[in-house]
């Protein structure tokens, strides 16, 4: 079957502001079947956003390739979702407007939209807050627009980068349990970017963990618990225990690396 | 005494609870106090500042010749008001300065944010043009206006032309630095949510660098007044400038003042306008940037 993704052998450079060349990502090799919910696990900093910069076309790879569904990347694909780690809704929609714009630059009209957004305003439970703007709601209500956002536009792969890293712990649990439940009604690939590993496997079917950066995949775990999981209990169960140590053996060197790295920066 | 009966028995109801409730009650109250008090300064500081220049002018302290007095431009107003002006009735002046400002403004508003937001956008074009933009800066524009005086003639246009190049330059650079500002998230976002390059101008970058774009309003519509006046200086046959330019020539302090009152009211009507269309274009945020009560 045709991976829904595939990196193979890619490699990233930016230009630095003083002339120099960062290497971001070097060789990086995975693929994520359709379907899968992948996360991508390593130390902060090592390259774990741009993995999905590649993938959803907004920045091009230096060498190798990059495919979604078979075809090589070039440019911004349809069918690609992507929740920033930042607040990328625009502040000046109301929510109701903020969901409807993806169908309305696809070409329906507002009314149609609209019509569609209030469907996914309510799924994401923000059903009363359609007229509010992002300013008067909650970090994770504004999550929930994001959401919402890009599940409208049914996309085929759903990258998420670090979506829940800025809310409270109780809030990020309901979060993570309502992305899956959302997810579940879907038959999207996920690439969900984190650097807290609890999290990655109580979502992910599959953990990747990269290297310190240049990044490239050093491990690739496959979660096996049931579905469907509840977030908040399932870090009791003793496979989680074995899967977290497994993993945290591989992703501990990686953060030690660099940690060095950045207190040898700083000195 | 059955006033005062009431008076105590209303009092004496809350005296009970008055531990809980003394201190939010005062902190209640404390925001209107305060609001009196500043008005209350605000008419006193007119009162010493108007009332010291009245009585230094009738005792000769400064000339009144040269600096006019207080009484004697509340009179030039009046008579102007009710006989007219050497240039016709009053009304008619401020009307055909406020339609100057009012046309220089906008025309150049539009074009200062049409080409921010193009150069903002293009980046070729910003590089090639910006070494241009920085030199015509840098000159005065306001002696444009004689230019303008020349080439457009007497009426109305050369008036309208100095307000408009004055206001397209403040505009421009605020809206041009506000698109080069707009979040890359936002952008990014857009572009994944399927927008264009056209949608992604009018849908995320325009409405983002718009709170740059009337913060620059609020000057420029200043700037307009000032373009317009000063093109009726350099040569007009009505307007509060021209008015102001025939009291000069008259050794008239007095109506010198009298324009100059009559400018700030157009102004702080404009002002207030424009606080509210701020309020109505941006009513997504939380709060607006320009605080303009001072």
């Amino acid at each position: 079957m045709t991976p829904a993704i595939e990196l193979r052998g890619v490699t990233k450079r930016f230009a630095t502001p003083g002339g120099g060349v960062y290497t971001a990502l070097r060789d990086l090799t995975m693929r994520v079947a359709p379907g899968e919910f992948a996360a991508v696990v390593g130390p902060t900093g090592c390259g774990k956003s741009t993995t999905l910069a590649l993938v959803s076309g907004l920045e091009a790879a230096s060498a190798g390739e990059v495919l979604v569904m078979g075809r090589p990347v070039r440019g911004i694909a349809p069918g690609i979702g992507y929740v920033f780690q930042t607040d990328a809704v625009f502040p000046w929609k109301s929510v109701l407007d903020n969901v409807a714009a993806g169908p309305r630059y696809h070409g329906a009209s507002t009314r149609a939209a609209r019509e569609l957004a209030r469907e996914w305003v309510a799924r994401v439970g923000l059903t009363g807050f359609e007229d509010r703007y992002p300013h008067q709601l909650s970090g994770g209500m504004r999550k929930r627009v994001a959401l919402a956002q890009s599940l409208i536009n049914e996309p085929r792969i759903l990258l998420m980068d670090e979506p829940f890293s800025a809310l409270d712990v109780q809030t990020r649990t309901l979060m993570e349990n309502e992305l899956l439940a959302l997810w579940a009604s879907t038959s999207a690939s996920v690439v969900f970017v984190t650097h807290d590993l609890e999290e990655a496997i109580a979502l992910a079917d599959r953990v990747f963990v990269l290297t310190a950066g240049p990044a490239t995949v050093k491990g690739d775990y496959p979660v096996d618990l049931a579905r469907p999981r509840n977030v908040a209990e399932i870090r009791f169960e003793p496979r989680f225990a074995r899967i977290y140590q497994e993993v945290w053996e591989d992703l501990r060197d990686e953060v030690l690396v660099s940690y060095e790295r950045s207190r040898q920066a700083g000195d | 005494m059955n006033e005062a009966g009431r008076r105590v028995t209303e009092r004496s109801a809350p005296a009970r609870t008055a531990a809980a409730t003394d201190l939010p009650a005062r902190l209640r109250r404390r925001p209107g106090w305060r609001q009196a008090m500043v008005q209350g300064l605000r008419a006193l500081t007119a009162v010493v500042w108007i009332g010291s220049w009245e009585l230094a002018a009738r005792e000769h302290w400064v000339d009144p010749f040269f600096f006019g007095m207080p009484s004697g431009i509340a009179q030039r107003l009046a008579t102007w008001a009710t006989e007219g002006t050497a240039l016709g009735p009053l009304w008619e002046q401020v009307v055909v300065t406020m339609q100057e400002t009012v046309l220089g403004f906008l025309v150049g508003s539009a074009a200062g944010v049409v080409a921010g937001v193009l150069l903002g956008r293009n980046r070729l074009l910003a590089d090639v043009l910006s070494p241009y933009i920085k030199a015509a800066n840098s000159i005065p524009r306001v002696v444009l206006g004689a230019l303008f005086a020349i080439s457009l003639g007497l009426d109305i246009k050369s008036k309208v032309a100095t307000a408009a190049i004055l206001v397209f330059f403040v505009v421009f650079f605020n809206a041009f630095q506000g698109v080069r500002e707009v979040d890359r998230d936002l952008v990014a976002n857009a572009r994944i949510l399927g927008a264009g390059s056209r949608r992604l101008t009018t849908e995320v970058v325009i409405p983002s660098a718009l709170s740059w774009i009337i913060a620059s309003l609020h000057i420029s519509f200043g700037l307009a007044l000032v373009g317009a006046v000063v093109g009726e200086l350099f040569g007009a046959t009505e307007g509060v400038g021209e008015l102001i330019y025939n009291a000069e020539h008259n050794f008239d302090a007095n109506g010198v003042f009298a324009g100059m009152v009559l400018l700030a009211a157009v102004a702080l009507v404009a002002e207030a306008l424009m606080t509210a269309l701020e309020h109505r274009l941006i009513r997504w945020r939380p709060n607006p940037v320009t605080d303009m009560s001072i």
